[in-house]
Protein backbone atom coordinates (compact mmCIF):
# COMPACT_ATOMS: atom_id res chain seq x y z
CA UNK A 1 0.00 0.00 0.00
CA UNK A 2 1.15 3.49 -0.88
CA UNK A 3 2.65 6.09 2.19
CA UNK A 4 -0.38 8.03 3.02
CA UNK A 5 1.31 11.58 4.01
CA UNK A 6 -1.56 14.00 3.79
CA UNK A 7 -5.09 13.69 4.66
CA UNK A 8 -8.05 16.45 4.57
CA UNK A 9 -11.19 16.97 6.24
CA UNK A 10 -13.81 18.42 4.47
CA UNK A 11 -16.82 20.47 6.34
CA UNK A 12 -19.60 17.98 4.28
CA UNK A 13 -22.63 20.54 4.94
CA UNK A 14 -20.29 23.50 3.91
CA UNK A 15 -19.29 22.24 1.06
CA UNK A 16 -21.02 23.20 -2.23
CA UNK A 17 -19.88 20.60 -4.72
CA UNK A 18 -18.39 23.06 -6.94
CA UNK A 19 -15.65 20.47 -8.26
CA UNK A 20 -12.95 23.04 -7.69
CA UNK A 21 -10.72 21.20 -5.66
CA UNK A 22 -11.06 18.01 -7.49
CA UNK A 23 -9.50 19.19 -10.33
CA UNK A 24 -7.06 20.72 -8.64
CA UNK A 25 -5.69 18.25 -6.59
CA UNK A 26 -2.99 16.69 -8.51
CA UNK A 27 -2.80 13.17 -6.64
CA UNK A 28 -6.76 12.39 -7.47
CA UNK A 29 -7.17 11.94 -3.98
CA UNK A 30 -10.43 13.81 -3.83
CA UNK A 31 -13.98 12.98 -6.12
CA UNK A 32 -17.58 14.31 -5.15
CA UNK A 33 -19.57 11.81 -3.16
CA UNK A 34 -22.35 9.88 -4.90
CA UNK A 35 -24.72 11.07 -1.31
CA UNK A 36 -25.75 14.76 -0.74
CA UNK A 37 -25.78 16.91 2.26
CA UNK A 38 -28.43 18.24 3.54
CA UNK A 39 -28.78 21.20 1.03
CA UNK A 40 -28.17 18.91 -1.50
CA UNK A 41 -24.90 19.05 -3.03
CA UNK A 42 -22.35 15.63 -4.08
CA UNK A 43 -19.60 17.37 -1.42
CA UNK A 44 -16.26 16.50 -1.70
CA UNK A 45 -14.22 13.73 0.28
CA UNK A 46 -11.07 11.57 0.28
CA UNK A 47 -12.17 8.66 -2.92
CA UNK A 48 -8.42 7.93 -2.63
CA UNK A 49 -7.08 9.01 0.78
CA UNK A 50 -3.84 7.22 0.02
CA UNK A 51 -3.20 9.42 -2.50
CA UNK A 52 -3.29 12.79 -0.48
CA UNK A 53 0.41 14.34 -0.25
CA UNK A 54 -1.15 17.37 1.95
CA UNK A 55 -0.12 19.66 -0.45
CA UNK A 56 -2.84 22.31 0.07
CA UNK A 57 -3.90 22.75 -3.62
CA UNK A 58 -7.91 21.77 -2.38
CA UNK A 59 -7.58 24.37 -0.15
CA UNK A 60 -6.32 26.72 -2.35
CA UNK A 61 -9.07 26.53 -4.53
CA UNK A 62 -11.89 26.10 -2.17
CA UNK A 63 -14.06 29.26 -2.77
CA UNK A 64 -16.17 27.90 0.64
CA UNK A 65 -13.16 27.46 2.98
CA UNK A 66 -14.61 23.97 4.18
CA UNK A 67 -11.48 22.07 3.72
CA UNK A 68 -9.02 21.40 6.47
CA UNK A 69 -5.34 19.75 5.40
CA UNK A 70 -3.11 17.72 7.59
CA UNK A 71 0.39 16.43 6.73
CA UNK A 72 2.94 14.11 8.19
CA UNK A 73 5.64 12.04 7.19
CA UNK A 74 4.97 8.36 8.06
CA UNK A 75 7.43 5.78 7.88
CA UNK B 1 -8.93 -0.75 4.64
CA UNK B 2 -8.38 -0.31 8.89
CA UNK B 3 -4.80 -0.38 8.31
CA UNK B 4 -5.50 2.78 6.01
CA UNK B 5 -8.55 4.32 8.75
CA UNK B 6 -5.31 3.95 11.13
CA UNK B 7 -3.03 5.65 8.93
CA UNK B 8 -5.40 8.98 8.36
CA UNK B 9 -6.09 9.07 12.22
CA UNK B 10 -1.91 9.39 12.69
CA UNK B 11 -1.93 12.01 10.19
CA UNK B 12 -4.85 13.86 11.69
CA UNK B 13 -3.55 15.74 14.67
CA UNK B 14 -3.50 18.98 15.85
CA UNK B 15 0.38 18.88 15.27
CA UNK B 16 0.28 17.89 11.14
CA UNK B 17 -2.25 20.74 10.72
CA UNK B 18 -1.11 22.48 7.23
CA UNK B 19 -4.02 24.70 6.09
CA UNK B 20 -7.46 25.22 8.51
CA UNK B 21 -9.87 28.11 7.85
CA UNK B 22 -8.78 31.58 8.39
CA UNK B 23 -9.94 32.77 11.64
CA UNK B 24 -10.76 35.61 10.33
CA UNK B 25 -13.47 34.14 8.65
CA UNK B 26 -16.68 33.51 10.60
CA UNK B 27 -19.24 30.25 10.29
CA UNK B 28 -21.37 31.99 8.24
CA UNK B 29 -21.89 29.77 5.07
CA UNK B 30 -21.45 31.90 1.93
CA UNK B 31 -24.50 32.52 -0.30
CA UNK B 32 -22.45 32.53 -3.41
CA UNK B 33 -22.94 30.01 -6.01
CA UNK B 34 -20.96 26.84 -6.30
CA UNK B 35 -17.33 27.95 -7.56
CA UNK B 36 -17.84 31.71 -7.62
CA UNK B 37 -14.28 33.45 -7.51
CA UNK B 38 -16.08 35.81 -4.56
CA UNK B 39 -15.65 33.27 -1.95
CA UNK B 40 -11.81 32.38 -2.85
CA UNK B 41 -11.18 36.64 -2.59
CA UNK B 42 -12.89 36.71 0.23
CA UNK B 43 -10.79 34.03 2.23
CA UNK B 44 -7.87 35.65 0.35
CA UNK B 45 -8.49 38.93 1.96
CA UNK B 46 -9.16 36.82 5.56
CA UNK B 47 -5.96 35.41 5.51
CA UNK B 48 -4.19 38.78 4.50
CA UNK B 49 -5.56 40.78 7.36
CA UNK B 50 -4.65 37.55 9.93
CA UNK B 51 -1.27 37.27 8.97
CA UNK B 52 -0.72 41.05 9.07
CA UNK B 53 -2.15 41.27 12.50
CA UNK B 54 -4.77 43.88 11.50
CA UNK B 55 -8.35 42.05 11.72
CA UNK B 56 -9.13 45.12 14.94
CA UNK B 57 -7.43 48.47 12.38
CA UNK B 58 -9.15 46.65 9.03
CA UNK B 59 -12.26 48.63 7.52
CA UNK B 60 -14.12 46.96 4.55
CA UNK B 61 -16.58 48.86 2.28
CA UNK B 62 -18.94 46.55 0.59
CA UNK B 63 -20.52 47.15 -2.91
CA UNK B 64 -23.95 46.58 -4.42
CA UNK B 65 -23.81 43.26 -6.38
CA UNK B 66 -23.61 39.58 -5.98
CA UNK B 67 -20.47 40.76 -2.73
CA UNK B 68 -23.10 43.32 -0.84
CA UNK B 69 -22.96 40.51 1.70
CA UNK B 70 -19.44 40.34 1.93
CA UNK B 71 -19.76 42.13 5.60
CA UNK B 72 -21.38 39.00 6.33
CA UNK B 73 -18.38 36.61 6.28
CA UNK B 74 -15.13 38.61 7.10
CA UNK B 75 -14.91 39.29 10.75
CA UNK B 76 -14.33 43.05 10.53
CA UNK B 77 -15.75 46.43 10.65
CA UNK B 78 -17.52 47.06 7.74
CA UNK B 79 -19.50 50.33 5.91
CA UNK B 80 -21.87 49.22 3.11
CA UNK B 81 -22.31 51.53 -0.02
CA UNK B 82 -24.57 52.50 -2.66
CA UNK B 83 -24.11 51.23 -5.64
CA UNK B 84 -20.48 52.07 -7.12
CA UNK B 85 -19.93 54.58 -3.95
CA UNK B 86 -17.64 52.50 -2.38
CA UNK B 87 -14.65 54.84 -3.08
CA UNK B 88 -16.33 57.56 -2.08
CA UNK B 89 -17.34 56.05 1.59
CA UNK B 90 -14.15 54.51 1.67
CA UNK B 91 -11.89 57.84 0.77
CA UNK B 92 -14.65 59.44 3.83
CA UNK B 93 -13.42 56.74 6.24
CA UNK B 94 -9.76 56.98 5.77
CA UNK B 95 -9.65 60.75 5.85
CA UNK B 96 -11.60 60.42 9.09
CA UNK B 97 -9.13 57.27 10.32
CA UNK B 98 -5.51 57.47 8.45
CA UNK B 99 -4.14 54.62 10.72
CA UNK B 100 -7.20 52.56 9.37
CA UNK B 101 -6.84 50.05 6.42
CA UNK B 102 -9.23 50.77 4.40
CA UNK B 103 -9.93 48.87 1.49
CA UNK B 104 -13.79 48.76 -1.33
CA UNK B 105 -14.53 45.34 -2.84
CA UNK B 106 -16.82 45.77 -5.86
CA UNK B 107 -17.47 44.13 -8.71
CA UNK B 108 -17.59 45.00 -12.76
CA UNK B 109 -20.95 46.69 -12.83
CA UNK B 110 -20.49 48.45 -9.45
CA UNK B 111 -16.57 49.72 -10.15
CA UNK B 112 -17.02 50.15 -14.09
CA UNK B 113 -20.39 51.28 -14.59
CA UNK B 114 -22.46 52.73 -12.19
CA UNK B 115 -19.33 53.53 -10.25
CA UNK B 116 -16.93 54.81 -12.70
CA UNK B 117 -17.01 58.19 -11.68
CA UNK B 118 -15.87 57.71 -8.20
CA UNK B 119 -13.65 55.01 -9.11
CA UNK B 120 -11.72 57.31 -11.31
CA UNK B 121 -11.50 60.17 -8.86
CA UNK B 122 -10.89 58.41 -5.83
CA UNK B 123 -7.35 56.65 -7.61
CA UNK B 124 -6.77 60.52 -9.07
CA UNK B 125 -7.11 61.71 -5.56
CA UNK B 126 -4.58 59.31 -4.86
CA UNK B 127 -7.03 58.09 -1.47
CA UNK B 128 -4.55 56.07 0.48
CA UNK B 129 -6.89 52.79 -0.19
CA UNK B 130 -6.96 49.43 -1.63
CA UNK B 131 -9.40 48.79 -4.10
CA UNK B 132 -10.20 44.97 -4.46
CA UNK B 133 -11.85 44.47 -8.18
CA UNK B 134 -13.48 41.83 -9.42
CA UNK B 135 -13.93 41.62 -13.28
CA UNK B 136 -16.44 38.90 -14.23
CA UNK B 137 -17.71 40.44 -17.30
CA UNK B 138 -21.52 40.45 -15.88
CA UNK B 139 -23.64 41.78 -13.59
CA UNK B 140 -24.15 38.81 -11.40
CA UNK B 141 -26.48 39.62 -9.16
CA UNK B 142 -29.13 40.99 -11.05
CA UNK B 143 -29.23 37.92 -13.61
CA UNK B 144 -26.13 37.86 -15.98
CA UNK B 145 -26.97 41.50 -17.67
CA UNK B 146 -24.11 42.76 -19.82
CA UNK B 147 -21.34 45.08 -18.14
CA UNK B 148 -18.75 47.69 -19.27
CA UNK B 149 -16.23 44.34 -18.81
CA UNK B 150 -18.49 41.96 -20.98
CA UNK B 151 -16.45 40.41 -24.10
CA UNK B 152 -17.04 40.99 -27.63
CA UNK B 153 -19.45 38.70 -29.27
CA UNK B 154 -20.64 37.34 -25.18
CA UNK B 155 -23.73 36.26 -24.56
CA UNK B 156 -25.65 37.78 -21.67
CA UNK B 157 -29.62 38.03 -20.73
CA UNK B 158 -29.11 41.55 -22.29
CA UNK B 159 -26.90 40.67 -25.61
CA UNK B 160 -28.46 37.60 -26.34
CA UNK B 161 -26.79 37.13 -29.60
CA UNK B 162 -23.47 38.23 -28.08
CA UNK B 163 -21.89 41.87 -27.68
CA UNK B 164 -21.98 43.89 -30.49
CA UNK B 165 -19.56 46.61 -30.81
CA UNK B 166 -21.81 48.87 -33.07
CA UNK B 167 -24.39 48.69 -30.40
CA UNK B 168 -22.94 48.20 -27.26
CA UNK B 169 -19.20 49.87 -27.72
CA UNK B 170 -16.04 47.72 -26.01
CA UNK B 171 -14.93 45.73 -23.48
CA UNK B 172 -13.41 48.87 -20.61
CA UNK B 173 -10.20 47.79 -19.92
CA UNK B 174 -11.12 50.66 -16.50
CA UNK B 175 -7.48 48.58 -14.76
CA UNK B 176 -5.63 50.14 -17.50
CA UNK B 177 -6.42 53.05 -17.76
CA UNK B 178 -6.28 53.92 -13.84
CA UNK B 179 -2.71 52.77 -13.91
CA UNK B 180 -2.13 55.85 -15.78
CA UNK B 181 -3.37 58.23 -13.34
CA UNK B 182 -0.07 59.38 -10.89
CA UNK B 183 -2.74 58.75 -8.00
CA UNK B 184 -2.22 54.90 -8.42
CA UNK B 185 0.28 53.49 -6.68
CA UNK B 186 0.22 49.82 -7.21
CA UNK B 187 -2.15 48.12 -9.69
CA UNK B 188 -2.49 44.54 -10.48
CA UNK B 189 -4.60 42.12 -12.67
CA UNK B 190 -5.06 38.75 -10.95
CA UNK B 191 -7.00 35.45 -11.25
CA UNK B 192 -7.87 32.46 -8.61
CA UNK B 193 -8.49 29.52 -10.89
CA UNK B 194 -6.05 27.45 -9.82
CA UNK B 195 -3.35 26.54 -6.73
CA UNK B 196 -0.79 28.59 -8.62
CA UNK B 197 -2.69 31.68 -9.27
CA UNK B 198 -4.38 31.61 -6.22
CA UNK B 199 -1.03 32.01 -4.16
CA UNK B 200 -0.20 34.99 -6.57
CA UNK B 201 -3.31 36.73 -6.20
CA UNK B 202 -2.81 36.25 -2.51
CA UNK B 203 0.86 38.21 -2.31
CA UNK B 204 -0.81 40.65 -4.41
CA UNK B 205 -3.61 41.53 -1.93
CA UNK B 206 -1.05 41.23 0.42
CA UNK B 207 1.05 43.83 -1.44
CA UNK B 208 -1.36 46.00 -1.58
CA UNK B 209 -2.51 46.40 2.15
CA UNK B 210 1.46 46.91 3.18
CA UNK B 211 1.28 49.66 0.22
CA UNK B 212 -1.60 51.74 2.12
CA UNK B 213 0.66 51.99 5.06
CA UNK B 214 3.22 53.78 2.65
CA UNK B 215 0.52 56.11 2.47
CA UNK B 216 1.78 56.56 -1.51
CA UNK B 217 -1.55 56.48 -3.09
CA UNK B 218 -3.96 53.85 -4.30
CA UNK B 219 -3.15 50.06 -4.66
CA UNK B 220 -5.93 48.70 -6.94
CA UNK B 221 -6.14 44.55 -7.57
CA UNK B 222 -8.65 43.68 -10.60
CA UNK B 223 -9.17 40.00 -10.18
CA UNK B 224 -10.20 38.31 -13.07
CA UNK B 225 -13.16 35.78 -12.06
CA UNK B 226 -16.07 34.04 -13.12
CA UNK B 227 -19.50 33.53 -13.00
CA UNK B 228 -20.61 30.45 -13.74
CA UNK B 229 -24.70 31.10 -13.02
CA UNK B 230 -24.40 34.09 -15.64
CA UNK B 231 -22.17 32.32 -17.78
CA UNK B 232 -24.21 29.13 -17.73
CA UNK B 233 -21.48 26.76 -17.57
CA UNK B 234 -20.06 24.98 -15.05
CA UNK B 235 -17.66 26.18 -12.39
CA UNK B 236 -14.47 23.83 -13.68
CA UNK B 237 -15.78 24.98 -17.24
CA UNK B 238 -16.18 28.60 -16.08
CA UNK B 239 -12.99 28.75 -14.78
CA UNK B 240 -11.32 27.29 -19.00
CA UNK B 241 -13.48 29.40 -20.54
CA UNK B 242 -12.21 32.49 -18.61
CA UNK B 243 -8.64 31.07 -19.05
CA UNK B 244 -9.82 31.06 -23.06
CA UNK B 245 -11.40 34.37 -23.46
CA UNK B 246 -11.02 36.50 -20.73
CA UNK B 247 -6.99 36.66 -20.40
CA UNK B 248 -6.64 37.78 -23.98
CA UNK B 249 -9.08 40.25 -23.09
CA UNK B 250 -7.52 41.21 -19.65
CA UNK B 251 -3.95 39.75 -19.56
CA UNK B 252 -2.51 39.14 -15.69
CA UNK B 253 0.43 40.86 -14.06
CA UNK B 254 1.18 43.79 -12.39
CA UNK B 255 0.56 47.08 -14.58
CA UNK B 256 2.24 49.41 -11.80
CA UNK B 257 4.67 49.39 -8.69
CA UNK B 258 5.74 52.35 -7.29
CA UNK B 259 6.89 50.81 -4.20
CA UNK B 260 9.98 49.44 -6.12
CA UNK B 261 13.43 50.82 -6.29
CA UNK B 262 12.89 51.46 -10.12
CA UNK B 263 9.53 52.82 -10.22
CA UNK B 264 9.83 55.55 -12.35
CA UNK B 265 11.18 53.63 -15.07
CA UNK B 266 8.15 50.48 -14.55
CA UNK B 267 5.55 53.47 -15.25
CA UNK B 268 3.46 53.38 -17.71
CA UNK B 269 3.76 57.31 -19.27
CA UNK B 270 0.94 59.09 -18.98
C1 LIG C 1 -28.73 52.53 -7.98
C2 LIG C 1 -28.90 51.08 -8.39
N1 LIG C 1 -28.96 50.76 -9.70
C3 LIG C 1 -29.09 49.49 -10.09
C4 LIG C 1 -29.16 48.49 -9.15
C5 LIG C 1 -29.33 47.05 -9.62
N2 LIG C 1 -28.08 46.28 -9.49
C6 LIG C 1 -27.83 45.53 -8.40
S1 LIG C 1 -26.39 44.70 -8.51
C7 LIG C 1 -26.08 45.34 -10.04
C8 LIG C 1 -24.86 44.99 -10.82
C9 LIG C 1 -23.93 44.07 -10.11
O1 LIG C 1 -22.90 43.66 -10.95
P1 LIG C 1 -21.40 43.61 -10.46
O2 LIG C 1 -21.01 44.86 -9.80
O3 LIG C 1 -20.58 43.20 -11.64
O4 LIG C 1 -21.40 42.50 -9.32
P2 LIG C 1 -21.48 40.90 -9.41
O5 LIG C 1 -22.83 40.56 -8.91
O6 LIG C 1 -21.22 40.49 -10.82
O7 LIG C 1 -20.40 40.45 -8.48
C10 LIG C 1 -27.11 46.20 -10.45
C11 LIG C 1 -27.14 46.89 -11.74
C12 LIG C 1 -29.09 48.86 -7.80
N3 LIG C 1 -29.15 47.93 -6.82
N4 LIG C 1 -28.96 50.15 -7.43
S1 LIG D 1 -3.93 18.10 0.04
FE1 LIG D 1 -3.19 17.92 -2.09
S2 LIG D 1 -3.10 15.73 -2.46
FE2 LIG D 1 -4.36 15.98 -0.61
S3 LIG D 1 -6.47 16.09 -1.40
FE3 LIG D 1 -5.73 18.19 -1.28
S4 LIG D 1 -4.93 18.62 -3.32
FE4 LIG D 1 -5.11 16.39 -3.16
S1 LIG E 1 -13.79 23.27 -3.66
FE1 LIG E 1 -14.76 23.34 -1.61
S2 LIG E 1 -16.94 23.70 -2.04
FE2 LIG E 1 -16.01 23.04 -3.95
S3 LIG E 1 -16.33 20.81 -3.99
FE3 LIG E 1 -14.33 21.15 -3.09
S4 LIG E 1 -14.68 21.24 -0.87
FE4 LIG E 1 -16.66 21.49 -1.86
S1 LIG F 1 -24.34 35.04 -9.71
FE1 LIG F 1 -22.21 34.89 -10.38
S2 LIG F 1 -21.06 36.40 -9.16
FE2 LIG F 1 -23.06 36.04 -8.15
S3 LIG F 1 -22.68 34.44 -6.61
FE3 LIG F 1 -23.40 33.42 -8.48
S4 LIG F 1 -21.52 32.90 -9.61
FE4 LIG F 1 -20.97 34.43 -8.06
MG1 LIG G 1 -19.83 41.36 -12.12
Amino acid sequence: MAKVRGAVIVDTEVCKGCNLCVVACPTQTLALNRNVNNKGYHYSYMENPENCTGCTNCSAVCPDSCITVYRAKIE
Amino acid sequence: MSVLADRIKEIIKPENLVYAKSPVLNDDIMHYCPGCSHGVVHRLIAEVIDEMGIQDQTIGVSPVGCSVFAYKYIDIDWQEAAHGRAPAVATGIKRVLPDKYVFSYQGDGDLAAIGTAETFHAVNRGENIVMIFINNAIYGMTGGQMAPTTLVGQITSTTPYGRNVDLNGYPLKITELLAQLPGAAYVTRQSVQNPAAVRKAKKAIRKAFEVQALKKGTAFVEVVSTCSSGWKLNPVDSNKWMEENMFPQYPLGDLKDSSRADADLYRIKG
